[in-house]
């Protein structure tokens, strides 16, 4: 088995799975090009999160991360989940395989994108559907690997030397 | 946990009277089958039986059999031994856009050497046109290549046709046959091709072996040079114990066949025909006349493969899927965009494979699971809220 104990705990017994009805603020990364979507969905009370729930289009690690980052920003208050990012989701997960960084680790991206929206649904500012269509940015250190060998590869490669693969747009 | 294995495209079992053989061979202490003493002879004759073997289930003569590791060293054998032995003539190729990687990495490292090709798109099942054959070949085709049945898919493609348009025009027509042979029937005069490859583990013959048929005078270069096995065609002292292995699993295959494929979709017409009683919103790859017996592609809506396959494995059931997020890569299955399918409907697809020792109950077991399973990750699914929003 390619993932750890906690992945499998995540993936098999996923908490606080679902949707929030009037929720604070929703946040969606992902698209099926990439293989993943996540939505996150927040109830906030006096700043700090009172409830988020999520829902996942993906793989076993997607779920498993969108599972632990609800964990992890349950109770937190709107200055701290700030503070969660994509590499803690993966490390209270003891490690996602190396390829899955790419894809499946867009809990934390989910979130502060739900955070923004609370934000700006507070500040009276009109929701900004074309931020939802907003690439996803890797951002797993500077290291970029190749999707099908996992060889380094240099930033912008489109070629795979090690196993010939076009990359065009792939990692 | 008895794992229900639904996965007959990666690993078939040994069959009891190949294990038989196989341990009877590495018992016997057997020689090298090249030494020309009473030990090596004892040794080539098991070699020549095992080579007659596979030859009479393809219907081709045993010189025509050459022994390799398997069908990706058979297909590179193939594709770069015929591209380089006639690179003076021309160097144009004709696939499709289906190919297993054996025969595009192939392609791709000829590509480097100055080779060009045309890839012929497929219709929604994953046939290609015979006639966009005939109209790809130009004076510069030295090799057509074209699988006989996808791995992904199940699909299998009108060869017979096809190799009446590369006899017509006299180019060299290869065929990889991996999942094909030793499950349907396979009469390569019939089929006329001239080169094919084939491996032994479809067969429930062991891995690490397989073979390629080269149609006596067609010009290919070895993959492997050094001795003068295998006719000068694959040198290297041949793996014997896994080829006697393979020429058992041949028999076996010539003289069950019929009753194996009546087995054989006996389950995959169990399965498609009380599918729509367990999900619903799928979409069925497999050509439902052209097809692998035992191969059923299956794109479930809405949600992802790989979560598919680990939900099914803690319930104790193998199967497949190509979901880009459980092959290493993040792109969807060439082969299922290939077909038509979109991204989204791609990443939900699996693939059952069933194999002579699966049972009606296995796939009754796999309905059930399959509907629990796909409820499960559609009440988590983003995509199927929307849908039900409209």
């Amino acid at each position: 088995m390619m993932y750890s104990k906690t992945v499998m705990d995540h993936f098999r017994n996923p908490r606080n799975v679902g949707v929030i009805d009037n929720a604070d603020g929703v946040g969606e990364v992902g698209n099926p090009l990439c293989g993943d979507i996540m939505t996150i969905y927040l109830k906030i009370d006096e700043e700090r999160i009172a409830d988020i729930k999520f829902q996942t289009f993906g793989c076993g690690s997607a779920i498993a991360v969108s599972s632990m980052l609800t964990e992890i920003a349950m109770g937190k208050t709107i200055a701290e989940a700030k503070q969660i990012t994509n590499k803690d989701v993966a490390e209270a997960l003891e490690g996602l395989p190396k390829n899955k960084l790419h894809c499946s680790n867009l809990g934390a991206d989910a979130l502060q994108m739900a955070i923004k929206d609370y934000e700006d649904r507070k500040a009276g500012k009109p929701r900004d559907a074309s931020a939802e269509k907003v690439p996803h940015e890797h951002s797993h250190g500077d290291k970029c690997y190749c999707p099908y060998c996992d060889v380094e590869l240099s930033e912008g490669a489109d070629f795979c030397e090690a196993c010939q693969h076009d990359l065009k747009d792939d990692h | 946990m008895t794992v229900i294995n639904l996965d007959h495209l990666s690993s078939n079992p040994l069959l009891p009277e190949v294990k038989e053989a196989m341990i009877g061979a590495i018992r016997a202490d057997l020689h090298n089958p090249s030494s020309q003493h009473k030990a090596g002879e004892a040794a080539a004759a098991y070699l020549d039986k095992a080579r007659e073997s596979v030859a009479a289930l393809i219907h081709a003569t045993p010189k025509e059999v050459v022994f390799t590791s398997g069908g990706t060293e058979s297909v590179n054998h193939a594709v770069k031994g015929a591209a380089m032995a006639n690179a003076a003539k021309g160097k144009h190729i004709v696939t499709t856009n289906i190919e297993h990687n054996a025969v595009i990495r192939s392609l791709r490292r000829l590509k480097s050497q100055g080779f060009t090709m045309t890839s012929l798109s497929v219709d929604n099942y994953g046939r290609v046109n015979p006639d966009d054959v005939a109209n790809a070949i130009t004076d510069q085709t030295i090799l057509v290549s074209i699988m006989h049945s996808n791995n992904e898919t199940g699909t299998i493609q009108p060869i017979e046709q096809i190799g009446r348009i590369t006899r017509a025009k006299k180019v060299l027509f290869h065929t990889d046959a991996v999942d094909s042979v030793g499950v349907v029937p396979i009469d390569v005069e019939a089929l006329g091709v001239d080169l094919m490859s084939f491996a032994s583990n479809p067969m429930y013959g062991p891995t690490g072996v397989g073979g390629l048929y080269v149609r006596r005078g067609a010009n290919v270069w070895p993959l492997l040079d050094g001795g003068i096995q295998e006719n000068s065609k694959r040198a290297g002292t041949e793996n014997l114990i896994g080829i006697i292995g393979m020429g058992v699993a041949a028999e076996a295959a010539q003289r069950d066949m019929a009753k194996r494929i009546a087995h054989l979709n006996g389950l995959k017409n169990r399965l498609l025909a009380n599918l729509p009683a367990h999900i619903d919103e799928y979409i069925v790859n497999t050509d439902p006349e052209h097809s692998l017996p035992h191969v059923v592609s299956l794109s479930v809506q809405y949600i992802e493969g790989e979560s598919v396959m680990l939900m099914l494995d803690d319930e104790g059931l193998a199967v497949s899927t190509r979901s880009a997020c459980a092959t290493g890569s993040l792109r969807a299955s060439h082969v299922l965009l290939s077909i038509g399918l979109n991204h989204a409907d791609a990443q939900g697809t699996l693939v059952i494979a069933f194999g002579i020792d699966n049972t009606p109950a296995h796939v009754d077991t796999f309905l059930a699971a399959l509907q629990k399973t796909v409820k499960t990750l559609r009440d988590i699914s983003p995509l199927y809220k929307k849908r039900a929003e409209g």
